[in-house]
């Protein structure tokens, strides 16, 4: 036994030796101080004794809790207890398996006499020699077992000179290639079709390397690119033998790498010369191979047996099995991780053609890596919860496809004929193999869990955002009753907050503080855009109802208008009307063409307000318009009589008056934002940006090129959309902002409901993260709607003005983050419930209790 | 800061109509003001000549400070509507509120003065402006006019300028009467809250007491007895958003309307109309159906789905052979108002080992749903949007595939039967759609299809030979696993 202990980076290393063998010493020296799970402390944990031996089945059970986290958390864990009895190991190797890691033994093999005078020297440890002694026994009958126990390895310290000496390596597991970063090609089953690789892998920019036989024998990338092989290289096609001396070639000179396909693994049992059945294309492999030589077939087979069922590439971002591969499974290593990478997760039946039936992990998968396999012959493939099958059936007259990583761009070449006749019947690329269309569903399903609790968001712009339990249960309601199907729903709009209140004697709202805030955040360049007298509305326009469902998994309809807590404005009729009159606009316009896309997210306004808030302004406003109406004047004439009687209530009398003005001024206001509506006859959209296409956002373009965007859909349907009034400020420059505030009098003077101003630039980061994506300056006589008709009065503007603007900014900045994050995902191409969980933070977050006239 | 005004008057013509200032401890050549909890109260009188005097009380009120203080339990968490509300202008329980602290003895009934005028019936006659009455102008005669009162109330319009929206909630009213004026207060004090019932703001549990004293006089006599003691006793409201309430108001829609259909409101004992009496009884024959469909299926497991208040899983507990009782809900709201109405917390330990509530959604898979005997929608489906029943069918059959599934929901066809429904509307208010038969048939023929049960239908109420039963139900049944493969 040499000094240097091996240990697999991920594994339970399970201390073995008597009371007073020196184990904690030796674990505080060599691992790190959260690695090692004592059993001494869990006893102290749960008794406050640790030499409390009634206690030591409950320890045991907080041990085994702590230690099965870790490993679930992939954390190498050190077990610090005597295990000396067979028992107790075969729990812990039986735990490591269950976590798929490898379980190691460290034994401590000290004499009696030192264990008893360490233990002699601790107050603590007051229990008799017998117990060393049956420890010491029970641990030199267990030492030659442990290997057959299921310990990987077993490192037998002899003597405290050996513990004293050792010292611990920690090795890479072999399907651990993390630094390996790419870029790859990976590329799907092959199974013996040598043309079609050629050719794929010259599409693909690799030169190919001839021996003098002028055999394939290597392929090399300009770009120092590599491929990667998801296995099935052999069996059923015409040249197993020339596909394996080509990737065992590029293998052998660092240009690919590959893992095992079930064939592979099959070929190899039968050239280990186990019985086998020859079926699946088997004998066609065998029978060329024959043609080879023994050295050949030797190669082959040590190639074969080399191969690491999966791989984890490119810092964990990449996984690559043949099968594919569960989350829980990425970097493990057993006995079931190796036979899930090959065979797949089968659930032990087989279909009418005795094919085994298989259970649909990538369904469920919610892993942050990307996971590319193959095994199963797909007509086209398709993105499934960021996992991508890439078997598209070549031998049998499909297509070879690689798949480029990073850029997830797909290379195909078509298999020159049909091969071999597949046992079941294999569809012709592109048409719709029967009963896959309720799969194709169930890849816009999504999971409760993906939404429910408390749950922790990451947006690339902001970092960790919170959503809290009972935020998470309101917006589950609202999401289930009230909103659109989750697949309309990319995208919800963040809320946006007001400026702070201005110092003004007669205003509550002020340009020159939504300018002052962006100065204090060294954003200078800024827009004044007019806020619509309407209910903020996102597009989802489509080209047609199969592009809609192509993209978005929807089953009926070519896109979605909806609110801010994704309410459909209108019914399905209504709305497909209403995206028509937009679809002609933007074809007009040629804007699909223009963006490359057959689908756009707009970000816009919808009036008029009474639209959607017709009863709101009925039932709310106007209610107290009446009654305000009914009453003040009756008041007026009454205090009119008792002034005419001498009696003087002139100050009461004057106040009363101002009230009646101010309700008079009131009803002007909410009366500007109803007009009757008929169908989409009165129905106006200011569309102001464009959110999302595919494969692109546009937060990185300035604003005037999305109100240019917006001014081209208004030239081509002027009766339905609206423009947007916009200016440009420099917020450091004091006759821009002054030209500012004067265009933001003449807006509220008309009647106008105030105006946003915006970073010019769009996403702007300050000194304090994101930058306010709008800051919102009301209009006077607006705001009466909001704060009351005597909001204006000089003590209540007085109060008013406390108002504290830092919750709501805070609110708005993480949910524009999460906005942002949203389409990000989006546009990446990334599965539904990916895009689902920052939409659903947004509706979850915008439940937070804030004064709701901000 | 006050803002605005909520008036009312009270005028005599009993000679001397001066007199009218003794009655109310107020002197008729003074204008007056009070500082009250509820605002600041002024008293004068626009008329006072022997024939004719007219009392005036205007109450100046201030809706922020009404919503800050802090009996309305936070700063926060406010509905908008707080804030730009009618309490300013309308003659609600504030005004009540106001009228007994101003008018106080005179209420009683006691002065000095004129102790005999205090006594008599004397002609008087009232005008509010503004009286918000939920019920309108039937209403204000149903609980004034037992009392002796010439009513006379006109709806206020709206909006002048837009005449499509109609009345507006708030009546001026003309009350005329020969009455004792305490009585007149009395009535004027116990009923505008009343009236106004929706808005009301939590005045204090002695205050209800005190209303009970005040009113003890002619309230057990009044034919609207239950509706006045019920609205007044109703009034503690919640004030405090739930999340829900909350989301609603980011999209301008009250709070109410989505709060309110998750939880309905129990009917009141005595206000049973006689279609509640006959939904009731309907609701009754359904849990009926559906727990000997569950029996006889054999169900020991068995999941609620959309379980409501729970009042299916109050009846599978008193049976014991339902060993796991699982109530799934959207709502957060109805799954805690169901676990106060099963009393969870006080169930003993093995009863409540058998019953759990869960927040679940039929547009998420979800696997707390799987392993289930046997799953019930109880008057579910009609609720869910028609684009999400594949969602459903997907969640439901698909991956929590019970053995059992029963499912209940009106029959379209059998509302001409209810004459209180105007046609062509549904039953509930967040009813997404109701079914005929033919309609329910074909949806649960095609989920037995696709996801390989056999359907048994079943009429649940009353059948109609024309229309047929108020519910309709389906059973299905799973196929078994050999069978199953041949699909």
């Amino acid at each position: 036994m040499s000094g240097v202990l091996a240990l697999p980076e991920l594994s339970l290393v399970v201390l073995v030796g008597a009371s007073g063998s020196g184990k904690s010493t030796f674990a505080a020296r060599h691992f790190g101080r959260y690695e090692t799970v004592s059993s001494d402390v869990c006893r102290g944990l749960v008794s406050n004794d640790e030499m409390d031996q009634a206690a030591t089945e409950a320890a045991f059970e907080v041990l085994h809790v702590i230690a099965g986290k870790r490993l679930a958390a992939g954390h190498l864990t050190v077990v610090d207890a005597t295990n000396v009895q067979a028992d107790s190991r075969k729990q812990l190797v039986s735990l490591a398996r269950e976590h798929d890691v490898l379980p190691v033994a460290i034994v401590f093999d000290v004499p009696e006499q030192i264990c008893l005078e360490r233990n002699a020297a601790r107050p603590d440890r007051d229990f008799g020699a017998h117990v060393v002694r049956r420890q010491r026994d029970q641990l030199r009958r267990s030492m030659r077992g442990l290997a057959k126990e299921g310990f990987r390895r077993v490192h037998i310290l002899r003597g405290i000179e050996e513990i004293a000496d050792a010292t611990i390596t920690r090795e890479r597991l072999f399907n651990d290639l993390r630094h390996e970063v790419g870029p790859f090609d990976v590329i799907g089953d092959v199974h013996g079709c040598l043309g079609e690789l050629e050719m794929l892998l010259e599409k693909l920019g690799y030169a190919i390397g001839r021996d003098s036989s002028d055999r394939a024998v290597d392929a090399v990338h300009p770009q120092g690119r590599r491929a990667v092989f998801v296995g099935d290289l052999v069996d059923r096609g015409p040249d197993s033998p020339g596909v394996l001396r080509l990737v065992m070639g590029m293998a052998g000179a660092g240009h690919a790498f590959a893992v095992p396909g079930n064939h592979e693994n099959k070929l190899i049992r039968s050239l280990q010369g186990r019985d086998v059945r020859v079926s699946h294309g088997l004998a066609e492999t065998l029978a060329q191979l024959a043609a080879e030589g023994d050295a050949f077939r030797q190669e082959v087979r040590v190639f074969c047996e080399g191969l690491i069922s999966h791989l984890v590439l490119d810092g964990g971002r990449l996984v690559v099995a043949h099968a594919g591969l569960k989350e829980a499974y990425h970097g493990r290593a057993s006995g079931r991780v190796r036979s899930f990478a090959m065979y797949g997760d089968t659930t032990g039946e087989t279909d009418e053609y005795g094919l085994p039936v298989r259970y649909p992990w990538a369904r469920e998968y919610r892993g942050a890596a990307t996971v590319l396999y193959g095994h199963t012959p797909v007509p086209e493939t398709e993105w499934v919860n960021n996992t991508l099958c890439l078997d598209t059936g070549c031998v049998f007259g499909g297509r070879l496809s690689a798949l480029r990583y990073p850029e997830r761009e797909l290379v195909a070449v078509a298999a020159a004929r049909v091969y071999y006749e597949p046992a079941r019947p294999f569809p012709p690329a592109g048409s719709q193999p029967p009963g896959t269309e309720p799969e194709q569903r169930e890849a816009g399903l999504l999971d409760v869990q993906d939404v429910l609790g408390k749950r922790i968001v990451q947006a690339a712009h902001h970092g960790r955002i919170t959503v809290r339990e009972e935020q998470a249960a309101g917006a589950l309601e609202v999401m289930s009753r009230f909103a659109l199907e989750p697949q309309w729903l990319p995208y919800l709009p963040p809320t946006m907050a007001p400026c702070a209140a201005s110092k003004r004697p007669d205003v509550l709202e002020h340009p020159d503080d939504a300018f002052a805030a962006y100065r204090a955040d060294g954003v200078e360049a800024l827009i004044c855009q007019e806020k619509h007298m309407g209910s903020r509305a996102v597009v989802l326009l489509c080209r047609d109802e199969a592009a809609a469902s192509a993209r978005f998994w929807t089953s009926g309809g070519s896109g979605a208008v909806y609110t801010r807590t994704g309410r459909p404005f209108f019914a399905r009729p209504l709305t497909e009307q209403l995206l028509d009159r937009l679809r002609r606009a933007v074809s007009v316009a040629g804007l699909w063409e223009e963006l490359d896309t057959s689908w756009l997210l707009l970000d816009c306004e919808l009036l008029p307000w009474s639209a959607k808030a017709g009863d709101l302004l009925r039932n709310q406003y106007a209610a107290v318009g009446a009654a305000a109406q009914s009453a003040l004047p009756a008041a007026l004439q009454a205090l009119d009589a008792v002034s005419k009687r001498g009696i003087d209530v002139a100050d009461l009398t004057d106040r009363i008056k101002r009230r009646a003005t101010n309700v008079e001024a009131y009803r002007a206001a909410y009366r500007r934002y109803c007009w009757p509506t008929d169908g989409l006859d009165g129905i106006r959209l200011a569309p102001f940006q464009v959110l999302a296409a595919e494969q692109q956002t546009f937060h990185d373009r300035d604003h005037e090129w999305h109100l240019a965007q917006a001014d081209r859909l208004v030239a081509s349907a002027p009766d339905m959309i609206t423009p947007t009034a916009r200016l440009r400020v420099d917020a450091t420059d004091e006759t821009s902002a002054a030209a500012a505030v004067s265009w933001w009098e003449r807006l509220t003077a008309a009647g106008g409901e105030g105006m946003v101003v915006k970073p010019l630039g769009n996403l702007t980061r300050s000194r304090r993260g994101l930058a306010q994506p709008g800051i919102k300056v009301r209009g006077r006589e607006y705001l009466r709607i909001i704060y009351g008709p005597d909001y204006t009065e000089p003590e209540s503007l007085q109060r008013l003005r406390e108002r504290n603007v830092g919750h709501k900014r805070s609110l708005a900045q993480r949910e524009y983050a999460l906005g942002l994050e949203s389409l990000e995902r989006l546009v990446r191409g990334e599965p539904l419930w990916r895009v689902h969980e920052p939409v659903f933070a947004v509706l979850a977050l915008e439940s937070e209790p804030i004064d709701p006239r901000l | 800061m006050h803002t605005a005004a909520v008036l009312l008057t009270v005028t005599t013509t009993e000679p001397p109509a001066t007199d009218l200032g003794f009655l109310l401890h107020k002197n008729p050549e003074r204008a007056q003001s009070f500082d009250l909890p509820v605002g600041r109260a002024h008293v004068f009188y626009p008329q006072a000549s022997a024939q004719r005097c007219t009392a005036a009380l205007l109450l100046e009120v201030d809706p922020i400070e009404l919503v800050r203080g802090k009996r309305f339990g936070g700063t926060e968490a406010f509905s908008l509507a707080q804030y730009v509300n009618d309490r300013p202008y309308a003659a609600s329980s504030l005004l009540a509120v106001a009228l007994a602290r101003v008018f106080g003895t005179a209420m009683s009934g006691r002065c000095e003065a004129r102790p005999d005028l205090a006594q008599r019936a004397i002609p008087l006659a009232i005008h509010i402006p503004a009286l918000p009455s939920r019920g309108g102008v039937n209403l204000a005669e149903r609980v004034f006019a037992p009392l002796g009162w010439g009513v006379q109330a006109n709806p206020v319009p709206m909006d002048p300028t837009i005449p499509a929206w109609g009345d507006s909630p708030y009546l001026d009213v003309r009350l005329t009467g020969v009455l004792r004026l305490a009585d007149a207060l009395t009535h004027l004090y116990v009923l505008l809250p009343v009236l106004d019932s929706a808005k009301h703001y939590w005045v204090g549990h002695d205050e209800v007491d005190k209303l009970l004293r005040t009113a003890g006089g002619w309230l057990p006599d009044h034919p609207e007895r239950d509706l006045i003691t019920r609205r007044y006793l109703a009034h503690d409201r919640e004030l405090v958003l739930s999340a829900v309430g909350r989301l609603a108001e980011v999209d301008d829609i009250a709070p109410d309307t989505m709060e309110d259909v998750a939880v309905p409101a129990d009917p009141p004992a005595r206000q049973v109309s006689l279609a509640v009496a006959r939904q009731m009884s309907l609701a009754a024959q359904r849990r009926a159906a559906v727990l000997a469909e569950l029996r006889s299926a054999g169900a020991a497991t068995v999941l609620d789905l959309g379980c409501g208040e729970g009042a299916l899983i109050r009846d599978l507990l008193t049976d014991t052979a339902f060993t796991t009782i699982v109530g799934a809900d959207v709502s957060d709201r109805a799954l805690r108002t169901a676990a106060r109405r099963l009393n969870l917390d006080r169930l003993p330990d093995r009863q409540r080992q058998r019953v759990n509530l869960i927040q679940a959604s039929v547009t998420y898979r979800d696997e707390r749903l799987a392993g289930f005997d046997a799953a019930v929608l109880m008057e579910v489906i009609e609720h869910v949007d028609p684009p999400r029943l594949a969602a459903l069918a997907t969640v439901l059959f698909g991956h929590a595939a019970p053995r059992t599934v029963v499912v209940t929901t009106p029959n379209a066809e059998h509302n001409v039967r209810f004459a209180e429904l105007v046609s062509g509307s549904f039953r509930h208010r967040d009813h997404r759609f109701e079914w005929t038969r033919e309609q329910f048939r074909s949806w649960a023929d095609g989920i037995a299809r696709a996801h390989g049960y056999d359907v048994r239908f079943l009429a649940i109420g009353p059948d109609d030979p024309e229309v047929g039963a108020p519910t309709q139900a389906v059973v299905f049944s799973r196929k078994e696993q050999a069978e199953a493969g041949q699909r």
